[in-house]
């Protein structure tokens, strides 16, 4: 796998969450997500200022494959949407950290970012969760 | 269960493909990107490892055809008698005596055997339902689990496999023609909506040919994009857009029935004939998503005539929108609505294919 950018807290869920200067807390999809998923297709948005709970669905991503939930990482209310993804959804593919971002949340309670994995504890949980889909071996 | 490897496997593994269990065998579901793979074969040529199939040898005991095509008179609902010459192929479906479908194959008339190819998912089926008509004729059945498949589709596919492999004479055949060479054939044939060939050759020269071709800037392609490119052409996928209790009727192939010569009586003949009369209830049809969303088999789909379901949909990046194959009412046409995760969508009834000759066939 890849390396981690070690400055971003990680969902069990494989949603990255990056607290920015201003507060906002920046949602994606990690790089291991994004090669499960293969080819992104659509990503379904959430809205402005929608309210979005920690662990609850708050977009969908179409790829190639299937339909998949995004969680929230943390509450609060949606504050950017990422519009490039409507014309260019193989952003989340290309560049998952950066020009594929989803969402800013404002977020409620910060410190639920500290109930996140860090980057060498959600290494670990991808390389488990690869062994459970037998290994790379015809996975 | 181990899964059954092709003479590829190794140079699927060292391109880095993901590989996937298809039908008990290891195959690669994608190298890279999909969608990539699938625009590579629309705009230039593109390779498959389709070994999985299952290749099987029909020929009288003593020598000769005649057997052998009385067996598949019987066995196919096509007719093999329109084969009037060695090297053309056809294709058709094995029906059951109920007229449900138990695979779609191609055969090939070669000039000493008639060659059929089938499915890999119905391997043991359709071996024991040739093995078990056969024992009327004097004819030998023998699986060639000794030969490799490779496809190479795609507008610039028999030019670039003539250059790699110097085998000219596949640029003139027609559509459906194969020609022999030594242990080679090579077929005007595939499952893509694009000009292109397939290549049965022994497993041991398998590797050479594919990076050769490869060398040849030939990309290899996945069963992502297979599934992709096939849809788009409407070519149905046996197991999901018919099954042995569709008929071919109930499933866009009622052009693969030869009703003449009336007296050919092939298995499952009577029950189309009682279907064909009463009309069946259900047909299999195309399906064009107007929003954004990408429709998957088992979707429900309602129409003014009833509701139907989606047996294979996908996202057509050759179209930029979802479609799919539904089996519907028969009198569906028109607008539809699909509910994709739970939420009604609009969709237009379309006849399949979407896509035809390196264009789309609906706006």
């Amino acid at each position: 796998m890849n390396e981690l950018p070690g400055e971003l807290a990680y969902a069990p869920t494989h949603e990255w969450a990056r607290l920015d200067d201003d507060g906002r807390v920046v949602v994606g999809i990690s790089d291991y997500a994004q090669e499960q998923l293969g080819d992104v297709v659509y990503v379904e948005l959430p809205e402005l200022d929608q309210d979005v709970a920690a662990a609850e669905e708050s977009a969908v991503v179409e790829s190639v494959k299937a339909a998949s939930d995004i969680y929230a990482p943390v509450s609060g209310t949606v504050v950017a949407l990422n519009d490039a993804l409507a014309d260019a959804p193989e952003l989340v593919n290309e560049d998952p950290y950066g020009r594929g971002w989803f969402f800013a949340i404002e977020p409620s309670d910060p410190s639920q970012l500290e109930d996140l994995l860090d980057a060498s504890a959600y290494s670990e949980h991808c390389e488990s969760a690869a062994q459970d889909d037998g290994g790379d071996e015809d996975a | 269960m181990a899964l059954r490897r092709t003479p590829l496997h190794a140079l699927h593994r060292s391109a880095g493909a993901v590989m996937i269990d298809f039908a008990g065998w290891s195959m690669p579901l994608r190298y890279g990107s999909q969608i990539e793979e699938h625009h590579a074969v629309r705009a230039d040529a593109g390779m498959f490892d389709v070994s999985h199939m299952t290749i099987i040898d029909v020929r009288d005991a003593r020598g000769g055809n005649g057997h052998a095509q009385a067996l598949l008179r019987q066995l196919i609902a096509n007719d093999v008698a329109r084969l009037d010459a060695p090297g053309k192929a056809l294709y058709g479906t094995l029906l059951n005596e109920s007229g449900g479908i138990v695979d779609d194959v191609i055969a090939y008339r070669l000039q000493d055997r008639f060659r059929v190819v089938a499915n890999a998912s119905t391997r043991e089926r359709v071996l024991s339902w040739c093995t078990r008509w056969a024992a009327d004729f004097a004819v030998a059945v023998e699986e060639r689990p000794d030969l490799a498949m490779v496809a190479i589709q795609g507008p610039a596919a028999v030019q670039r496999f003539v250059a790699a492999t110097g085998h000219s004479g596949a640029a003139a055949l027609q559509r459906f023609q194969a020609l022999t060479a030594d242990t080679w054939m090579i077929a005007r044939t595939g499952y893509t909506g694009e000009d292109g060939l397939e290549v049965l050759a022994p497993g041991a020269d398998a590797a050479a040919l594919w990076q050769r071709l490869a060398e040849g800037g030939v990309r290899p392609i996945g069963f992502g994009a297979r599934d992709t490119l096939r849809l788009e052409a409407g070519l149905n996928l046996y197991g999901h857009d018919m099954d042995e209790t569709t008929s071919p009727l109930e499933s866009n192939l009622g052009w693969t029935v030869a009703w003449t010569p009336k007296e050919r009586a092939f298995i499952g003949r009577d029950a189309l004939e009682a279907q064909r009369g009463a009309k069946p209830a259900a047909k299999l049809t195309g399906l064009a998503l107007t929003q954004r969303g990408v429709m998957r088999r088992g979707m429900r789909v309602a129409t003014a005539a009833g509701d139907g379901v989606i047996t294979s949909g996908a996202f057509a990046p050759s179209l930029g929108c979802s479609v799919a194959l539904a089996r519907v009412p028969r009198g569906a046409a028109g607008d539809a609505q699909v509910t994709v995760r739970g939420e009604p969508k609009p969709a237009r009834l379309l006849r399949p294919p979407f896509w035809r000759d390196g264009a789309r066939t609906f706006e």
